[in-house]
This record gives C-alpha cells, sequence and structure tokens, in this order.
C-alpha cells in the first residue's frame, strides 16, 4: 500500500547536555517497506532508534506510530507501553533471556496477549490454557520461520551466535509488531549468515507485510534489501531516498570518505557491495 | 611420580593449617594473659605436612588408580539410577508428601520429632516464598525476615487485640504480609543488586527494632502469646474453659498432647503442598515467566511490552504472602513469639536454603530447608561446631555444586501447529 506511513518522524532533536545528538531529525517510514538508517559513526544512529523505542526521550519534536485503528505519540510513552503499541526491537548486542528456553523467550514476547490473571493461571482455567496453547503454537510457528525448532527447547545462552541473532529477530515477531527496528542485524555474521538475514529479513516484509527499520552498517546489506535509505551525520538527515540515489549522492560520499578520515564503513567484517 | 606436585599440595595444607591453628590451639587464654603454645601448634602443621604429602604421593600409585577403577562400576550404576529417576520430581514429591502424611501416625514419632518436622516444613515454605523473590525474579533480599515477622506478629496481635481465631488471623497474616511486601517494594523498584539487598537488609532491621521498641503494642522483648489452632471449634488441651469443647473430650478418647502436635504438622503440610503447587503452576505462567524475563535482562522485557513496576511489585508481594504465613504458623506452633526469633540470622538461614537448594527450584528448596532444619537438631552434642559445619557445607556446595544442589529443569514443550 503505498502512501500508507507507519512511523512519522518530526523535528527530533536530543542533546545531552551540551552535547547535540539529534539535531531536526525528520523522515517517514511507509508501511511494508525497509527503511534503512546508515551514517558514519557517531551520526546518531543508534541514539535515534532509543528514541522511537523509548530508551531516550527526545528534547523536542514528535514521533508517531500509525495503527490501522489510532495514533501513538511514541516521544510521550514509557517503553512497555511503546513495545504494546506495537514497536519490536533487536540490539546490537543481542539481548536473550540467557537461561530461559528459546521457547520460554518467546512466550515471554506474548506476555501482552495471554491471560496474566493470577487465578486462571493457577487454577489452569479453559480459556488460560487455551490462550497459553496459542502462544505457544506461535511460538513454533515463529522458530519454524527462523530455522530454529530443533533448538526451541534449548536454553537460549546456551545457542550459537549466529542462532541467537535469529531468535531475537524471533522474539521481536512473536511479540505482534506493527514495526520492527533493528540495530545492526548482521553484526558479527559470516557471509553465509548474512545472506541468510537477508532472506529472512525480506520473507518478513514480503511474507508478513511487515515495517522494518534497519541500522546497518553493513552496505551490502542495506543496498540489497532496502527500499528506502536514510543518511545521518552529525545528528542530522543529511539525505534521503532510494539505495542506487543514495550511493551517487555527494552529500553522501563526502560524509562517509570526505573530511574525516575516520568515517569508515567500520566493523562489518565484510564490507560487501560499498 | 611427581614429587614436586605432592611438595606443592603439602606445603599449601600445612600453611592452611598454621593459618587455622595459631588462633586456635597457640594462644591460650589464662587468667587475664595469652599463653602461646607454639609446639603443639608445630607438631599439628608438620603432622598435616607429612600427611598430605603421604595422600598426595599415595594416590599417584598404582593402588590408587585400581582403587578408582574398582569403584567405576558403582559410578555407573549410580548414574544408571540418575538416569532413570533424574527427571521424576513429580514422583518424588509425591512420595515424600504421602511418607510425611503417614509419618506423625507412625509409633516411632515422638512429640519431638514432629515440632522438628513442622519448623521444617515452616522454612520449606518460608524458603519457596523466597524463591519467587530471589530465584525467579533474581532480587536479592536480605531482610526476608521482616514478612516472616509481620507474619508471626499479625496473627498473635489480631488474637490478642481483636480474639480473633486462627482461621480467621491465618489469612489476615498473609495478607498483611503481603501488603508489607508491596510496600517494600515501591521504594525499592529502582534498585539492583548490592542497593537493593543493603535497602531489603535495613527494612529486616526495622521491622525487628519495632518490635522490640513498641512495648505498649507487642510487649517488647517480652514477646506475647499466640492462640494455638483450633479444629472447627474444637481445641486441643487437657481441660478446656467454659463453654469450649475438646478435641478428646468430642472424640470420647483419653487426653494425649501429640494430638495438638499432630494436627498442626498436618494443617502445616497441607498449606505446603499447597505452595509446591502454586509455585510450580507460577513458574509456568506469563507473571513466572516475566519475573524470569526480569531476572535475564530487565531492560529486554521492557521493550517486550513487560511492565516492569507491577512485575516486580507482585514479585515482592507474593513472596511476602508465603513468608507471612510461614510466620503465622511458626507463631501458633511455638504459641509464643519474640522479636529474637526474626534477627538477621533468619534470612540468611531462608537465603542460604535458596541458593543451596538451586534458585528456582522446587525439589532442590525442600532438601535444603529439611537439611538446613534437621541437621541442627540431629547433631545437638556438636551445638558449638554447628556454624563450623554450616560453613563447610556451604563452601562445599558452592564448589562442587556452584548453582545449588539441584537445577532448574526447564519446562520442555512439544511441537504444535505444523499446519503454520
Amino acid at each position: 500500500m503505498p502512501g500508507d506511513p507507519v512511523l512519522a518522524v518530526e523535528q527530533v532533536s536530543i542533546r545531552f547536555g551540551g552535547l547535540v545528538a539529534l539535531a531536526d531529525v525528520s523522515f517517514g517510514m511507509e508501511r511494508g517497506h525497509i527503511t534503512a538508517v546508515i551514517g558514519p559513526n557517531g551520526a546518531g544512529k543508534t541514539t535515534l532508534f532509543n528514541c522511537i523505542t523509548g530508551f531516550y526521550r527526545p528534547s523536542s519534536g514528535n514521533i508517531v506510530l500509525h495503527n490501522a485503528k489510532r495514533h501513538y505519540r511514541l516521544h510521550r510513552m514509557p517503553i512497555h507501553k511503546i513495545a504494546r503499541a506495537g514497536v519490536a526491537r533487536t540490539y546490537q548486542n543481542v539481548r536473550l533471556f540467557g537461561g530461559m528456553t528459546a521457547l520460554e523467550n518467546l512466550l515471554v514476547a506474548q506476555h501482552a496477549f495471554v491471560n496474566r490473571h493470577l487465578l486462571p493461571g493457577i487454577f489452569q482455567t479453559s480459556t488460560f490454557r487455551r490462550q497459553e496453547q496459542e502462544a505457544v503454537e506461535r511460538g513454533w510457528f515463529w522458530l519454524r520461520f527462523m530455522g530454529l525448532h530443533e533448538v526451541a527447547n534449548r536454553e537460549a545462552g546456551t545457542l550459537p551466535y549466529g542462532q541467537q541473532r535469529r531468535l531475537e529477530l524471533a522474539r521481536a515477531m512473536a511479540s505482534r509488531p506493527q514495526l520492527i527496528c533493528l540495530d545492526e542485524p548482521a553484526a558479527g555474521l559470516n557471509h553465509q549468515e548474512t545472506e541468510e538475514l537477508n532472506a529472512l529479513i525480506l520473507a518478513l516484509k514480503d511474507e508478513h507485510a511487515m515495517s522494518v527499520l534497519l541500522i546497518e552498517h553493513h552496505m551490502g546489506v542495506v543496498m540489497s534489501i532496502s527500499d528506502h535509505v536514510v543518511v545521518l551525520d552529525h545528528g542530522a538527515v543529511i539525505s534521503a531516498g532510494t539505495p542506487g540515489e543514495m550511493q551517487r549522492d555527494d552529500r553522501v560520499i563526502k560524509a562517509y570518505l570526505g573530511e574525516e578520515e575516520s568515517a569508515q564503513v567500520p566493523t562489518a567484517p565484510a564490507s560487501g557491495a560499498s | 611420580m611427581n614429587y614436586t606436585r605432592s611438595l606443592k599440595d603439602a606445603t599449601v595444607a600445612a600453611l592452611l593449617g598454621l593459618v587455622l591453628f595459631v588462633p586456635i590451639m597457640g594462644l591460650v587464654l589464662d587468667g587475664r594473659s595469652l599463653v602461646y603454645r607454639f609446639p603443639r601448634v608445630a607438631v599439628l602443621v608438620a603432622a598435616i605436612f607429612f600427611g598430605r604429602m603421604a595422600v598426595s604421593l599415595l594416590a599417584q600409585t598404582q593402588v590408587a588408580a585400581e582403587f578408582a577403577e574398582a569403584m567405576a562400576p558403582f559410578e555407573a550404576v549410580w548414574r544408571k539410577i540418575k538416569g532413570q529417576y533424574g527427571n521424576r520430581a513429580p514422583l518424588f514429591l509425591a512420595g515424600l508428601a504421602a511418607a510425611l502424611v503417614i509419618f506423625p501416625f507412625l509409633p516411632a514419632s515422638s512429640n519431638y520429632l514432629i515440632q522438628i518436622f513442622t519448623l521444617s516444613l515452616i522454612y520449606v515454605m518460608l524458603g519457596i516464598g523466597l524463591n519467587i523473590v530471589v530465584g525467579l525474579a533474581g532480587l536479592l533480599d536480605l531482610g526476608y525476615v521482616a514478612f516472616y515477622a509481620v507474619g508471626a506478629y499479625s496473627y498473635a496481635l489480631l488474637a490478642h487485640y481483636f480474639g480473633f481465631s486462627f482461621w480467621a488471623s491465618l489469612p489476615l497474616a498473609g495478607g498483611l504480609a503481603a501488603l508489607a511486601g508491596c510496600i517494600l517494594g515501591i521504594p525499592v523498584l529502582r534498585m539492583h543488586g548490592d542497593y537493593l539487598a543493603i535497602v531489603t537488609l535495613g527494612f529486616g532491621e526495622i521491622i525487628r527494632i519495632l518490635l522490640t521498641n513498641m512495648v505498649w503494642l507487642t510487649g517488647g522483648p517480652n514477646g506475647m502469646s499466640a492462640p494455638r489452632p483450633t479444629l472447627f471449634g474444637l481445641v486441643f488441651t487437657a481441660k478446656p474453659a467454659a463453654g469450649e469443647t475438646a478435641f478428646h473430650q468430642f472424640l470420647d478418647i483419653p487426653f494425649s498432647s501429640s494430638h495438638r502436635y499432630v494436627f498442626i504438622y498436618l494443617i502445616i503440610l497441607s498449606f505446603v503442598i499447597a505452595s509446591i503447587w502454586i509455585f510450580k503452576r507460577l513458574r509456568e505462567m506469563p507473571i513466572g515467566r516475566a519475573w524470569e524475563a526480569l531476572r535475564e535482562d530487565e531492560v529486554a522485557s521492557k521493550a517486550l511490552g513487560i511492565n516492569h513496576t507491577t512485575t516486580k511489585l507482585s514479585a515482592f508481594t507474593l513472596g511476602a504472602a508465603f513468608g507471612g504465613l510461614g510466620g503465622a504458623f511458626f507463631a501458633t506452633a511455638e504459641g509464643f513469639i519474640n522479636p529474637t526469633s526474626f534477627t538477621f540470622i533468619e534470612s540468611a538461614i531462608i537465603l542460604s536454603i535458596v541458593v543451596l537448594g538451586g534458585m528456582g527450584t522446587i525439589v532442590g528448596v525442600v532438601l535444603a530447608a529439611v537439611l538446613l532444619t534437621l541437621m541442627p537438631e540431629l547433631f545437638r552434642e556438636f551445638e558449638n561446631l554447628r556454624m563450623l559445619f554450616f560453613g563447610m557445607a556451604m563452601v562445599f556446595v558452592m564448589i562442587w555444586r556452584p548453582r545449588g544442589l539441584l537445577r532448574v529443569q526447564r519446562r520442555q514443550y512439544e511441537e504444535t501447529g505444523h499446519a503454520g
């Protein structure tokens, strides 16, 4: 559905003391599109993410999530309410519930959709059992989707790194989001794992009409799967457009290769197509 | 043979012996002066040195290897038993419960034994309550005894000032303790780890000091009496007061003091079984999963829509409710309470029960609670050494089983919904 916004970021600024981390950042996200936020180190990408997901509160500006029925003013909501409004996220460093099994991680993600009352749970009423069963089935669905069904009953902390990354993605999807924010999903993955991840993110978009907001250093990922790219530098949007346009944009090239020597494409093990 | 290793072992052991025995054996208090008796320390340390050396050398010989080999089949048998019955916790618990129900009616049981078991059961209940707070929600609470005290005193005060009976005060004691848990929970919502531990420790002390100093209400250090339980209005005394009927009169059997002990024991047993069942359910419920998620990663759990305020408060409240019930049972079983029963050492013992048993486990906590309450009774002759053995047991468990006697068995889910 073109022209259907899922997220609007309007003139968001955030200051930490004297440091302006984001200055009047504005952009929109189409529903069912993959939007990538790129920029050199320290450009404010993760700060922007933290504003959208409620970890930071913007000093000024609005962040609005458009649901089918209503609008949520995310810049005024606490973290858990933002999550319930339909924003799920993953982390640069995986943050799973390591002592719980993979499936239990996905059940936690569905906390908002199961019967949380004390007595029905203790006496296991039929509605409680039915809702639990639904949650378990949905958990299995996402585990199969991510190819993790064989490790469903293993503790998440004991899984290999690549599987932990996919489990985090599954956990975010199990919370039934409108919008999923991925913070460097390819960090630490090898070439083959990165390819698999690309396919999974595309499948989320194509099969589940998911809107994806992506921070990525790995240009190969950004260029091959995103529909729209927003380029940040020094806390401000310097350009936005399709991946092709961005590759030819002078300001973008300057931000990455120009004035600052340190502003190289960092951290990702293989620097891919850029 | 590796002589250097043996020499090193022996030296380390001797040094340890030196550190231990100089203050214990080397310094003798004679009147007001200290007398130094180093020769006997030297003899002991030398004995340790050569003894350790001999053991270390012996362990490297053929004989020791053969001995280890000879023991191998036993180990295999043990492993087989473990493999067969390792996952039978429910079976084990059911068997244990049945044995415990029958136990007071056996001819071998005495009032003394029944009282000890009653105390064990109270500690099982406290262990389960603290297991919610520490084991599941990961909130280190060093003042859990406060809720135990609130429960016990609520029970005694309600009976003393309002004449409430056992069955009326019991739920109120649990409820008031839960309220205390909720009140403690509010200021510590933003605290983690060490800070939380310090605040809860302070809370425990505040409650005890209040109980000691509010003499007009609680009788202070003199304590107060707590009423004995009744069975449908029947009391358990030899000569009931006017208007009361005694249990033995009602059944027309001769009076025995053991009736009351058995009765209290059975009530507590049934509550403990119910608590275990509730704890097991809680662990598999959304609230239990939210507690565990909070323990594993608070930030990630918030970002999945878990309200950490209500989740933490519910852990404190429910945990405290179990503590309050435990306190009420303690009061009714003892018949008398005073603030010395609610010192920090109680908190430490309950926490040890949870940590030794294995955080989040049921069987482990039951085992640890029974061990930690039965052992001191069984070895009453060695009362002076009690803390020493307690400490040693703690050290050994931490070396061999750093995560407690038993590990949590995560629930295994069957794969469902293939069509999806």
